[in-house]
């Protein structure tokens, strides 16, 4: 194995060198049914159960392509701007690899369905235009577990064994043009552009976008050159990437690796790079040199696609609001700054602000819990904002609770701290702790009275005209009733009782 | 002038994992090469008003619904493979060691 553990610190990396990028996305289509067969698609079945004499290629099989994986690619063609082909065919790969029992896969080559597109990210405030080189149709591959050696991977197994039930299943493969001048950005473009793109996807209702299940998968070309100049370097291809976390470790980690062979007077090898989620490192993989020849043509067992320019205008006038747009109109609704909206995208609380808007808070309220109190808790408990135990209806009687009196910030943060921790709604919670404000004026006049007794000073300022000193005082009697005092009418009452108005 | 050399046929039969003695690259480059010639015989009544096709049918947008069909069991789908092992099919080392 070829490890190289000589890495160039990031900062002078792109001091010396800028980066081209290229990303290619697979995605896994939500379909019912195979690509080419009636086999279902659902993930995590028993071996083998999910094939046909069609994908496991016995004799006398015949494909036929699924209509909806059709509709599906156009329709993400139509969401990614590009230009839909009105007439293009399969291409058969062909290769000598057991995860496809027919040697070859079902793909398209020279004939995209989709092309020319492109997507708008917005990294650290600003837009950046990704273009799509093409998006095209081909069938994902069986699973194979390499079996002996030391390390579980295909170099040095003794055998392999294949499961099929993920052949055939359609994938959906979206290529970017090479990506110049995202500079010292570079991976938080790649991260903000397979976030987005996932996004899309996910509005379409195309595919679920797992990708801790491999339902979207990413390949990261990274090439560098000096600074200045503008012939782009070789590239390496990193696979397996499968988070959007990996996507931006991927970028830097093999930028700050190609900056020290380079740095070295060495050369970058153009070749397939494995990236390992655990050490955020990548290995060598086959050399691209030496890559196959897969020997493309035509498929003849499919005939061609054809779609007809009334069926594409009627995707395109069927797609629903997508993220960008549904982004701006939100924010435009709520009247928040680009910064904030940003803030909320990166936090993945857009659709928590939303639904919690929804169950009848103002955006300003809903904006403030879900980006102060919970986004802190899900912080410290390292949980996504969307998997906390509080849904957007209980914030709603909290903040109710609050508008109506009843609680202030400091009590309505402890009623979602108990329900957060179990405790029941809202209400359960404000009635087992025993949260509500105090308001019943006798008991909080005497809460007052001790107050001002124990600090006559205080007192004597503020009877004496400087007002600013009953601050001091309202603090006392919130501290004195542990925070559950309504401090408006606690000051309320002590300018009353020293005689003094405002 | 031959459509095809001896060395590309080597290069397809290494592609294809097929061992080929010296003697039967000549041999197949020989025959290939006919064979390629006889097809290429298509071209001269190929005009431009004739697109190439990939189909003998003229059709396009032939598919199938969305709709799940019955699998076949695993032991249907391994019954003919020739090693079998926790349902999976069993194929030889596919890699040696690396370099």
């Amino acid at each position: 194995m070829t490890t190289t553990h000589t890495v160039m610190p990031y900062d002078e990396a792109l001091e010396r060198f800028e980066p081209v990028l290229g990303l290619e996305t697979h995605v896994e289509m939500g379909t019912t049914t195979k690509m080419f067969c009636g086999c279902s698609t659902t993930f995590g079945a028993p071996p083998n159960t999910h094939v046909c004499p069609v994908c496991l290629a016995l004799p006398g099989s015949l494909p036929v392509a699924n209509d909806k994986a059709i509709e599906s690619t156009i329709r993400i063609g139509l969401a990614l701007n590009c230009t839909i082909a009105e007439w293009c065919r399969f291409a058969r790969k062909n290769y000598f690899y057991p995860d496809m029992p027919k040697n070859y896969q079902i793909s398209q080559y020279d004939e995209p369905l989709c092309t020319n597109g492109y997507l708008d990210v917005e990294v650290g405030g600003k837009t950046v235009r990704i273009e799509i080189e093409r998006v095209h149709l081909e069938e994902d591959t069986g699973k194979s577990t390499h079996v002996g050696g030391a390390t579980g991977r295909i170099h040095g197994a003794d055998y392999s064994i294949v499961d099929y039930n993920r052949a055939g299943i359609p994938l959906v493969e979206i290529v970017t043009k090479p990506i110049p001048g995202t500079d010292r950005l570079a991976p938080e473009v790649a991260k903000a552009y397979v976030t987005e793109l996932r996004e899309l996807l996910r509005t379409l209702g195309v595919s679920d976008v797992r990708m801790e299940e491999g339902s979207l998968r990413c390949d990261v070309n990274v090439s560098l050159m000096p600074r200045g100049s503008s012939e782009w370097g070789t590239r390496t291809e990193t696979k397996n990437v499968n988070s959007l976390r990996s996507v931006e470790r991927a970028v830097r980690g093999e930028i700050e690796r190609q900056a020290a062979i380079l740095a070295d007077g060495g050369r970058i090898v153009q070749e397939t790079r494995h990236f390992h989620e655990d050490t955020g490192a990548t290995t060598s993989g086959r050399s691209k040199e030496e890559a196959q020849d897969y020997r493309y043509f035509p498929e003849p067992d499919l005939l061609p696609i054809a779609p007809s320019p009334e069926w594409v205008a009627e995707l395109k006038s069927e797609l629903p609001e997508l993220p960008t747009a549904r982004r701006r109109r939100l924010q435009a609704e709520w009247g928040v700054s680009d910064l904030d909206m940003a803030a909320m995208h990166n936090a993945d609380a857009i659709d928590l602000v939303e639904a919690t808007v929804a169950a009848g808070v103002p955006a300003a309220d809903a904006r403030k819990w879900w980006m102060g109190e919970l986004a802190r808790r899900a912080n410290e408990s390292g949980t996504p904002l969307a998997d906390l135990a509080i849904t957007p209806e209980q914030i709603a009687r909290v903040v109710e609770l609050v508008s109506s009196g009843a609680l202030n910030d400091k009590l309505a943060r402890q009623v979602l701290e108990g329900v957060l921790a179990g405790e029941g709604s809202p209400d359960e919670v404000v009635e087992k702790r025993g949260l509500r404000i105090v308001s019943d004026e006798g008991e909080l006049s005497s809460i007052i009275d001790q107050v001002l007794a124990s600090n006559a000073d205080a007192a004597d300022k503020v009877r004496s005209g400087k007002i600013a000193a009953v601050g001091a005082l309202v603090g006392g009697v919130m501290k004195a009733s542990r925070g559950k005092a309504d401090a408006g009418r606690a000051r309320e009452l002590i300018l009353e009782k020293l005689g003094v108005s405002e | 002038m031959s459509a095809i050399t001896r060395d590309e046929v080597a290069h397809l039969a290494r592609l294809s994992r097929l061992a080929l003695a010296d003697d039967e690259l000549d041999h197949y480059a020989t025959q290939l090469d006919d064979i390629i010639a006889a097809v290429a015989r298509v071209a001269e009544v190929a005009t431009d008003d004739i697109p190439p096709s990939s189909h003998a049918l003229p059709l396009t947008n032939v598919y199938r619904p969305d709709e799940a069909r019955r699998s076949l069991t695993p032991q249907q789908a391994l019954a003919a493979a020739p090693a079998v092992e926790d349902d999976r099919f069993r194929v030889p080392r596919i890699l040696g060691e690396e370099a």
